[in-house]
């Protein structure tokens, strides 16, 4: 939405720029300024970097059998071959796209419906908040990963439905913490007067509450993001997921654990990726988190914003 | 934190404070105190000086980011994290505190200085209680008195509470305000301390509750012979309790001296400023606030840090920070003493509109009960609003007259009764109620700080009621809302900013215009100043006076503050209990109560400057 008029430019403060026009990227720059958030974007970055160009760096095709199984790493083979002689280099390259956007899109639908799920209940209170938080409740009640199973093998190992199956196993969790922070939101006075000026309560959430819920927001999708990589790695190694020619990281793992003494690159590659990958994005959840609640503020920047808002004072 | 600096050759020693009644010669000496924000940051205070005998209380005058409180923490040796206290002395009975190492400063602290923070209720330990607590004080630092269980007795008659078992057996909840800053007051008194830091002890406290906390603190400081420093953003409470008062601006103690004479005749423009903010119960005056905010640390310029809102300012007052200029027993940071004592201002008497007494109100209430859950908040409350006037409600916290006004909007709509609007009745809830409705009756909230959403720009704030309660287009919203936005003062490039960006006088302005933009009849106004320094709230109110006047609104004006009343409303409905006990025209009220609890209600507002002959002169004469 286009302001009526120019906006003058005053005292940028740090805190004004964190609530300014886009909110979520300069938190996510201030975390990403912060030595927590530096490390953990890096590391995240590597990967999903190798994950994304990696199809096109690889040498070779991931689905030839080019060399003896369990080959040793070789000037041809750098990683050497897998269980049935394919090259492990392009298979670790060409493995990690798909599992990253699985994870990706089971987040967005996690983050989504727990989001929406969380801030009606809280809002709207009375019998539909009874009625969601006991549905969360019941689906809470399920560990995460023997849910998704459950939902897999009933209906079959389709990609969408365990991205959905994930997705949605992620939902309950997001709704707990949507809720508790509409709940503060929703007491606020700015929430109060749009509902004097008659505001629907579809319109109350999405443009007066929704905003303001980013932080946490946030934080819980890089969380999310990272139980998901961990649960589709997981269901990759189980056998559902991707179908056994394609690569996946999580895949390559059960494929190739018998032949460990043999080639033990063919699994320590593809685990390692997945333990930094989900290291790298934990840590800069954590540095969102921490800058959200203003732990790393730099203490003079703290004191003179404290000082700068009077607040409650009255 | 070590001093080190050695006092510079053109600080002067402040004068010397009269003489106390149970007084031991000066205790507390505070020389050049200087705070930086880390170790090369801004300095937020600087070139603090000044001396409190014992039995003496110095009362610690500023608004909001004026440094009082980074002053009086530093007078414990505290420095809130990110500051580093980076020069000078603070002598307590001629030991520096700021050069004890860690050790001896903590086994000072609660022994020799006390500290009484601001909010009772978040100060005490909710889970234990006050009598442990109490007991906790002593046994931190045992030896300090002979009879640890004696002591706890002895210091609760000491603050006025009755020192039953019973009393020390209840948790912190189970007390009122009063109470619990009483607790506050003897934990801080209980090891017979030399030196005691109070921060706004009784901001939080109805008047009356006040007058009794501070009535303690006088004397408890005047029989042991403590040195007290007070802060308080307050300057009535502290006109009536100090005999010594310091004002403090943008980090510097800008006017200095005996109260009387600092609040009867003020020199430095800040002071006069301050003090012509501050309304009296006794006179309907204009009210003359100061425009313009304090400079944040770090961007204050070299000169006077309150030039540039100064009427008085030339331009050598912008080249060089002013030294304290001494006349008559007070320091004042103000190169331009000598003109500003021969100026003479007097507040223009403010022109009140015509009394209540027209017969088609524009809003009355008839036997408005209601309830919070079972708790009974208002019980037959009657109330008539005549067009284009202004009805004040007063009441202390817990009155019932914000639940009244939630009442009047429908945000509460737990209630019984009849509210008629102009001649229709008004179902309870909001959501009911038609938007027209809806439009004509428009609230401002107490707190801007929490009434402005902080993702959205101004623009968007106040344009948001004429799409929700009118359809305009676009355009047209934008086109109205720079109108109103110029119509409260401020200018239409407010409309691009933040709320983050504004100082909270500004807020409260978008709040006022959000709810002028659809043209409203009723204005309903709760507690709007209260979050406000003094000097705001007059700009604030006087803003409100003229544009009551100007779109010739009805308006219902909620406050504790009886002193505000005169200056804009014209009849006054005094609430207790949720029932009203008195309502009539302002000057009635205020001159001639009728009701015992209004009576005392008016006795015990703080008098600003109780020992200053001039003002209590001019205040003696009817008011205006």
């Amino acid at each position: 939405m286009a302001a009526v008029a120019p906006t003058v430019p005053s005292a940028p403060s740090a805190r004004a720029a964190r609530t300014g026009r886009h909110p979520w990227l300069s938190v996510l720059w201030t975390a990403a300024r912060t030595p927590r958030g530096a490390v953990g974007l890096a590391l995240a970055s590597v990967i999903v970097l190798i994950a994304v160009v990696g199809p096109f760096m690889a040498s070779k095709s991931p689905d030839a059998l080019l060399t003896l199984p369990f080959a040793k790493p070789s000037g041809q083979f750098p990683l050497g071959g897998d269980f049935l002689g394919r090259d492990v280099l392009s298979r670790v390259l060409n493995g990690g796209w798909a599992l990253l956007l699985m994870a990706l899109a089971a987040t967005a639908i996690g983050i989504a419906t727990g989001a929406a799920a969380g801030m009606s209940a809280a809002y709207l209170r009375g019998r539909s908040d009874s009625l969601i938080m006991r549905t969360v409740d019941v689906i809470l009640a399920f560990p995460q990963l023997v849910f998704a199973l459950l939902l897999v093998s009933l209906l079959g190992p389709k990609v969408w439905l365990i991205v959905l199956a994930v997705g949605l196993t992620h939902a309950p969790a997001v709704a707990r913490v949507i809720r508790s922070a509409t709940l503060d939101v929703s007491e606020r006075d700015y929430v109060k007067v749009v509902e004097l000026q008659g505001m629907k309560p579809a319109k109350v959430m999405t443009s007066e509450i929704l905003p303001n819920l980013i932080s946490p927001l946030m934080v819980e999708a890089g969380l999310r993001l990272t139980y998901s990589i961990v649960i589709m790695a997981g269901l990759a190694f189980l056998g559902f997921g991707q179908a056994p020619p394609a690569a996946n990281w999580g895949l390559m793992i059960n494929e190739n654990r018998s032949g460990l003494p043999l080639n033990p690159w063919a699994v320590i590659v593809p685990a390692v990726l997945i333990a930094l990958l989900t290291i790298g994005t934990n840590t800069f959840t954590d540095a969102i988190a921490r800058v959200t609640i203003g732990v790393d503020r730099r203490p003079e920047e703290a004191v003179l914003l404290d000082e700068l808002t009077p607040g409650q004072a009255r | 934190m070590t001093g080190g600096l050695p006092p510079q050759p053109g600080t002067v020693p402040v004068p010397p404070a009269g003489d106390g009644d149970g007084g031991a010669g000066v205790r507390l000496d505070v020389r050049d105190l200087e705070i930086r924000v880390g170790e090369s940051g801004p300095d937020v205070v600087s070139g603090i000086s000044f001396e409190v005998p014992g039995g003496e209380v110095l009362g610690l005058v500023g608004e909001s980011g004026s440094g009082k409180t980074t002053v009086a923490l530093a007078l414990l040796g505290h420095a809130r994290r990110g500051l580093r206290i980076s020069g000078g002395e603070v002598r307590l009975d001629g030991t520096d505190l700021l050069q004890l190492p860690a050790g001896d400063l903590r086994a000072l602290r609660g022994a020799r200085v006390a500290y009484v923070p601001q909010d009772p209720a978040a100060a005490l330990n909710p889970t234990l209680r006050v009598g442990t607590q109490l007991r906790e004080a002593l046994k931190v630092h045992p030896g300090v008195v002979d009879d640890p269980g004696g002591r706890v007795l002895e210091v609760m008659r000491e603050v006025r509470l009755d020192p039953t078992p019973e009393l020390l057996r209840r948790y912190p909840h189970q007390l009122s305000g009063g109470q619990q800053q009483r607790i506050g007051l003897a934990m801080a008194f209980c090891c017979r301390p030399s030196l005691i830091v109070l921060d706004e002890p009784t901001t939080g406290l109805d008047v009356s509750t006040q007058r009794h906390v501070l009535d303690t603190v006088r004397s408890l400081c005047r029989s042991y012979g403590v040195a007290a420093v007070y802060v308080s953003h307050d300057l009535a409470v502290v006109g009536g309790l100090v005999a010594e008062v310091a004002v403090m601006y943008a980090g510097r103690i800008v006017e200095i001296g005996p109260t009387a004479k600092v609040f009867g005749e003020p020199l430095h423009p800040y002071t006069r400023g301050l003090l012509a903010a501050v309304p009296s119960p006794q006179r309907a005056e204009v009210l003359t606030g100061i425009d313009g905010q304090p400079p944040r640390p770090g961007r204050r310029g070299p000169g006077c840090s309150f030039a540039p809102r100064c009427g008085f300012a030339v331009s050598e007052c912008l080249a060089r920070p002013p030294e304290p200029a001494f006349i008559e027993g007070r320091a004042v940071r103000c190169i331009r003493v000598t003109q500003i004592r021969s100026a003479v201002t007097g507040r223009p008497a403010a022109v009140t509109g015509r009394a209540a007494g027209d017969p088609a109100a524009t809003l009355s209430l008839r036997e408005v009960s209601a309830r919070y859950g079972r708790a009974q908040v208002l019980s037959g409350v009657e109330l008539d609003v005549p067009p284009e006037s202004c009805v004040a409600v007063v009441g202390e916290s817990g009155s019932g007259k914000t639940t009244l006004a939630r009442c009047i909007v429908g945000l509460h709509s737990n209630w019984t009764g009849e509210i008629t609007f102009d001649g229709g009745r008004l179902v309870p809830g909001a959501r009911d109620r038609p938007r027209e409705t809806l439009r004509r009756v428009q609230y401002i909230f107490q707190n801007p700080y929490t009434s402005l959403n902080p993702r959205k720009t101004v623009g968007q704030i106040v344009a948001q009621p004429l799409e929700q309660l009118l359809g305009l287009p676009y355009r047209e919203r934008a086109e109205r809302a720079t109108r109103v936005l110029e119509d409260v003062s401020l200018g239409s490039d407010f409309a691009g900013r933040y709320p983050d960006q504004l100082s909270g006088g500004e807020r409260q302005r978008v709040a006022i215009a959000r709810a002028l933009v659809v043209e409203p009849d009723l204005l309903v106004c709760d507690e709007v100043t209260s979050a406000l320094d003094v000097s705001v709230q007059a700009v604030i109110v006087e803003e409100l006076r003229r544009l009551q006047r100007e779109r010739h609104l009805a308006m219902i004006f909620i406050t504790h503050n009886l002193a505000l009343v005169r200056s804009i409303a014209q009849s006054a409905v005094v609430l207790r209990d949720g029932a009203v006990v008195e309502a009539g025209p302002v000057e009635q009220i205020l001159e001639h109560p009728a009701d015992p609890y209004t009576i005392r209600l008016i006795a015990d507002v703080p008098r600003l400057a109780a020992p200053g002959p001039q003002r209590e002169a001019g205040a003696a004469q009817p008011g205006g």
